[in-house]
């Protein structure tokens, strides 16, 4: 680990820091803190996808010389341009993290062409080289989560029907499905997939009566793709039907039901965008991976994983960390019968094309 | 357990929809006509509602006792309830404003005070199984009735009989219909309204405690998403008829589960629209059954709404 | 003065101009009219402070706070009206059915269906001059709007529906309908993770405002104040609005169409509200997309009610209301108090100043017939 704040201190120079040490005022002398906002859409505990945020971010705050600033419930609007000028402007933030997705463009965009000295990491894989140089994007590639969630939720099925509550019908969620009916199907090829779509990201009574369909239509294991899956989590629990989870680790809602889950692990890139910044460099651009990199983890299994399960899962899980698993590969069919790939053609985890997903494989019932 | 009813699912989830969502619809609507009722509105109730959900919850999680929670609820509604009563007396102060001023303040003290509460999990209300005797899963738990279920349908057939034969809902009509006549008669109209919010305040708090303890069944901050708000313009829907916020609330329920139903036998297109059910069937209805020459049958004539 | 007291008296229940009045009178009655609000702002804020100091935290850091954050600087302050522009709009949705005796709460709808319009309208206006295009874009909103909360309007005229039911369905209904296009028929396919509709393109999208840097909606918002303001209180036809929204009876008798005028007013909010949802398309994002229901129209509201539904009020309300959401986010960071602190904080605050209202007529200093009454007391 490069934590040395001296050689950043050093390096940096007095140029970006100007304004910080004004900032700072008197005390600014000794080794200046390097600090760093985060921006969430939702509570920072909201048992989901800014939770993962917040557990990173609340991770660094032992490092030394960081010092953490830290917004929730910004909405997608323009109050988090102010909210990043005001973390800039008021705290001194030099490395901003809006983690929404709807921050970019134009919100993110505008604020790292108004602040060039400043640098803007958005979660979600949106920057181009056409964008701000001072700007970048990071994210995780979590389907390789659901593809070993399936794996093992196919393991626990009887009912040869597995259940997703999707927010909405937009590329990373539909990857996410069709990894899960996938890895199930690697199982078992008869194994199909219902999805059901809330509309929005978070909709509590929705979220819970869209599971409470799939467990009344025969689903047996429930995952989804929802900001927050606790009501996922709790409903498909009581119903008695097997959980795998999504975002973080939500075993403790569910701890009999609860399978494995695939979660977020944004620790290692904050740490190393941190680490350039502190050596004075411009931390990557573009930063993505999945489980061989470290951004994705799994949970671990609950009580109600065989042991044939988790021989299989580990055994795919250990292909993954190899890096370059590709989980959508021909011959390949979408559910309405149109081949979407060839026999003898894949998109490994970091290909592009999987960003502009927009059908659902043979197998899950739904459509976009 | 797979038993595949095909399209027979959708009435069935219909049903259970109606069953599991209706409730906090039917606490808060009727606990807003019995405010109604006596001559003000309280379009505060969407506060009460969350905050009676995190008090509810965070009560649960301290005391491991749902109905402790359930306690809690009602009498933290009655306090925002009272709170409303007791600034509305005041002469030139507007109760609708006075509402929304409420429905802020109650969200954000159910959020500030609930942000612990997000993680642990609290025991739920019981449940009983009025479909054991069906093998069909589906059935069983369609019929898996809470018990606030029952007590909210018995409470809009006890409203209803107690608006007409009791002295109690003789008082608060009068006082309703005419502040003046009331006075008159010599009741103390301020007083009344004051209990009748409290009331109202009561039920919506224990309708909020049904969203965190049994359905959904967890606090997080985006719980209600505007479903007092929407009890209480069922009110007008209902003409500020008990037994019709029953049925009114049924409707609502039931047609929120159309969504996720149709989906799951396959009609996938369009299911923004699908979603927008209630809202649209709610409003045909009204226009269905308003007429160009008659103003509001039912209306309490000292409501401001109404007037 | 003496000679005063009849019409004053009878004055005091709205003040009307000044020109009927002497000017004691007329400084005495916006004094009141200043300073109860404010008394009462400071009361909720004292209030607010004992809360915070009851968790163990500062109140004048708040205060701190909330000046740097909303008011204390050029940013500060272009954070607020910022936040204000879009609820200049919103709020005259409320306060123009109010007149009519309206509670209209589907401002939310308008908003976004104004956003959808703007948007759509754009496509087949592309290649056109901005000047054209841009009112076009414009018109098209307000059209929406207009029909939208004119349907709850004219609903409430001709069908007795209750406007503040049926708003608030249509409300809901207009998002379903809006989220329904923008995902399905009117989405731009390049918008993969984000559904919105294609870019209305640079050429048709509004800079800021010179000098203090805010989008446009911020000016044209003022400017329907203003309109609203002269419409409501200085033409016939608000005027007789005024009397229909009084008595519905009475303004029958004297021959006004008090159905066209409830179509009407609540047309224009519609159409004002919209214009919410244009600027939202054509000077922040550039499409429409899920977040144009963001709350402004909820949030407009409150800021109609606060102002009592007087356009001019509506402005330091809104801009009032802006800044303490600009000072959130230092209230958070600072404090280490949850983003709901600002909400406890706006429903005290609107809690103690709506009810102040009943504060007004009570002060001698600031009512002219109580100083007449004492005078006819002393020599009878």
């Amino acid at each position: 680990m490069a934590h040395h704040p001296f050689t950043r201190r050093t390096l940096l120079g007095a140029g970006a820091l100007l304004g910080l040490d004004a900032a700072a005022g008197g005390r600014a002398r000794a080794a200046t803190p390097l600090t760093v906002g985060f921006i969430y859409v939702g509570p920072k505990d909201d048992y989901g996808y800014n939770q993962a945020h917040a557990q990173a971010a609340k991770a660094l705050k032992g490092m030394s010389g960081i010092e953490i600033t830290e917004e929730e419930r910004v909405p997608e609007t323009n109050a988090v341009e102010k909210t990043m000028e005001s973390m800039i402007n008021l705290d001194g933030a030099t490395l901003l993290f809006p983690t929404s997705f709807g921050y970019y463009s134009p919100y993110l965009l505008n604020e790292a062409r108004k602040n060039p000295k400043i640098q803007f990491r958005h979660c979600g894989g949106l920057w181009t080289e056409k964008d701000p140089q001072n700007a970048g994007s990071y994210f995780g590639y979590i389907a390789q989560g659901q593809y070993l969630n399936g794996i093992v939720a196919a393991h626990a099925s009887k009912s040869k029907k597995i259940g997703f509550v999707a927010a909405k019908p937009i590329p990373q969620v539909l990857n996410n499905v069709n990894a899960f009916l996938l890895g199930a199907r690697s199982v078992d090829p008869a194994i199909t997939c219902q999805v059901i779509f809330t509309g929005e990201w978070s909709l509590a009574v929705k979220e819970a009566e869209a599971t409470n369909a799939l467990v009344d239509g025969g689903a047996d294991v429930i995952t989804c793709h929802v900001d927050s899956p606790k009501v996922v989590v709790e409903t498909a629990a009581r119903r008695g039907a097997f959980v795998c989870g999504y975002h973080v680790n939500q075993s403790p809602l569910a701890p009999q039901k609860y399978l494995t889950g695939a979660e977020w692990n944004w620790l290692p890139i904050y740490k190393d965008a941190i680490a350039a910044m502190q050596a004075g460099k411009v931390p990557a651009h573009f930063v993505r991976g999945g489980l061989a990199d470290g951004y994705v983890k799994m949970s671990p299994y609950g009580p109600a994983v065989s042991d044939g399960a988790r021989r299989n899962a580990d055994a795919v899980k250990a292909e993954m960390l190899k890096g370059g698993y590709a989980i959508i590969k021909g011959p390949l069919k979408d559910n309405t019968g149109k081949e979407v790939m060839p026999a003898g053609k894949a998109y490994p985890e970091k290909a592009v094309e999987l960003e502009g997903t927009n059908y659902l494989v043979e197998g899950v019932k739904g459509s976009v | 357990m797979s038993d595949d009813l095909g399209l027979w699912s959708v009435p069935l989830a219909i049903l259970g929809g109606a069953i599991r969502v209706s409730t906090p619809f039917l606490f808060v609507s009727l606990g807003e006509t019995i405010t109604e009722r006596s001559g003000r509105i309280n379009l505060g109730l969407e506060g009460t509602l969350v905050f009676g959900a995190m008090s509810a919850y965070a009560t649960a999680v301290l005391t491991n006792s749902p109905w402790a929670g359930v306690a809690v609820a009602g009498l933290a509604g009655g306090l925002f309830g009272l709170l409303h009563g007791y600034i509305c007396k005041f002469p030139k102060v507007n109760d609708v404003a006075i509402g929304i001023a409420l429905m802020l303040f109650g969200t954000g003290l159910a959020f500030f005070f609930g942000k612990p509460f997000i993680q642990p999990p609290a025991p739920p209300l019981p449940a009983i199984p009025f479909g054991a005797w069906s093998d069909l899963p589906q059935v069983q738990a369609a019929l898996r009735v809470n018990v606030l279920f029952l007590a909210g349908a018995a409470l809009s057939v006890a409203l209803w009989w107690g608006f007409r034969n009791t002295k109690a809902g003789l008082i608060l009509r009068v006082v309703g219909d005419s502040a003046d006549a009331a006075r008159a008669l010599g009741y103390d109209v301020d007083r009344v309204r004051l209990v009748a919010t409290g009331f109202g305040g009561v039920l919506a708090g224990i309708g909020g405690s049904y969203l965190s303890l049994y359905y959904p069944g967890s606090w997080n901050e985006g719980i209600s998403s505007g479903q007092g708000l929407m009890a209480v313009a069922l009110v007008i829907f209902a003409r500020w008829n008990p037994l019709a916020c029953f049925g009114a609330a049924l409707l609502f329920g039931g047609a929120g589960a159309l969504g996720p139903a149709l989906q799951s036998v396959g009609v996938s297109q369009g299911y923004y629209l699908f979603y927008a059910a209630p809202y649209v069937l709610t409003l045909v209805l009204l226009i269905a059954t308003s007429s160009p020459d008659r103003a509001l049958a039912g209306a309490p004539g000292e409501l401001s709404l109404s007037k | 003065m003496v000679a005063d007291a009849a019409p004053s008296k009878l004055a005091a229940d709205r003040p009307r101009g000044w020109t009927s009045l002497p000017l004691r009178a007329w400084l005495a009655r916006r004094c009141e009219a200043l300073a109860i609000p404010v008394g009462a702002a400071l009361v909720g804020f004292l209030l607010f402070g004992l809360f915070l100091a009851a968790l163990g935290k500062s109140p004048l850091q708040l205060v701190d706070i909330v000046w740097r954050g909303g008011f204390g600087s050029p940013f500060a302050l272009g954070n607020s009206l910022q936040r204000a522009a879009p609820l200049l709009f919103a709020a005259l949705c409320v306060a123009l059915p109010a007149r009519l005796g309206l509670v209209v709460i589907g401002g939310e709808g308008a908003i976004v269906l104004g956003g959808l319009a703007a948007a759509a309208a754009a496509q087949p206006l592309a290649g056109l001059p901005a000047l054209l295009a841009v009112p076009l874009m414009a018109g098209a909103a307000m059209l929406a709007g207009a029909v939208w909360i004119g349907a709850v309007g004219w609903l409430q005229a001709y069908r007795n529906v209750n406007a503040t039911i049926s708003s608030l369905l249509l409300s809901y209904i207009a998002i379903a309908l809006a989220n329904h296009l923008i995902e399905g028929p009117l989405r731009d396919p390049a918008s993969l993770n984000k559904p919105s509709t294609l870019p209305v393109g640079d050429a048709f999208m509004l800079g800021p405002m010179p000098v203090i840097g805010v989008h446009w909606g911020l000016g044209c918002g003022i400017l329907a104040c203003l309109i609203a303001y002269v419409l409501m209180d200085r033409t016939t036809l608000g005027f007789a609005a005024r009397i229909a929204g009084g008595n519905v009876r009475a303004a029958q008798i004297q021959g006004l169409p008090v159905g066209r005028l409830i179509v009407g007013f609540t047309a224009l909010g519609g159409a004002f509200a919209a214009l919410a949802g244009y600027f939202e398309v054509a000077a922040v994002q550039g499409n429409a997309n899920g977040t144009l229901a963001a709350g402004y129209g909820y949030t407009g509201i409150l800021v109609a009610f606060l102002a009592r539904q007087n356009p001019l009020a509506i402005m330091p309300v809104a801009f009032l209301l802006g800044g303490i959401e600009a000072s959130s986010g230092l209230i958070q960071r600072r404090m280490q108090l949850p983003d709901a602190t600002v909400l406890v904080l706006e429903g005290l605050l609107f809690l103690v100043v709506l009810l102040s209202e009943t504060l007004y007529g009570r002060f001698k200093p600031f009512n002219p017939h109580l100083w007449a009454e004492k005078r006819e007391a002393v020599p009878a």
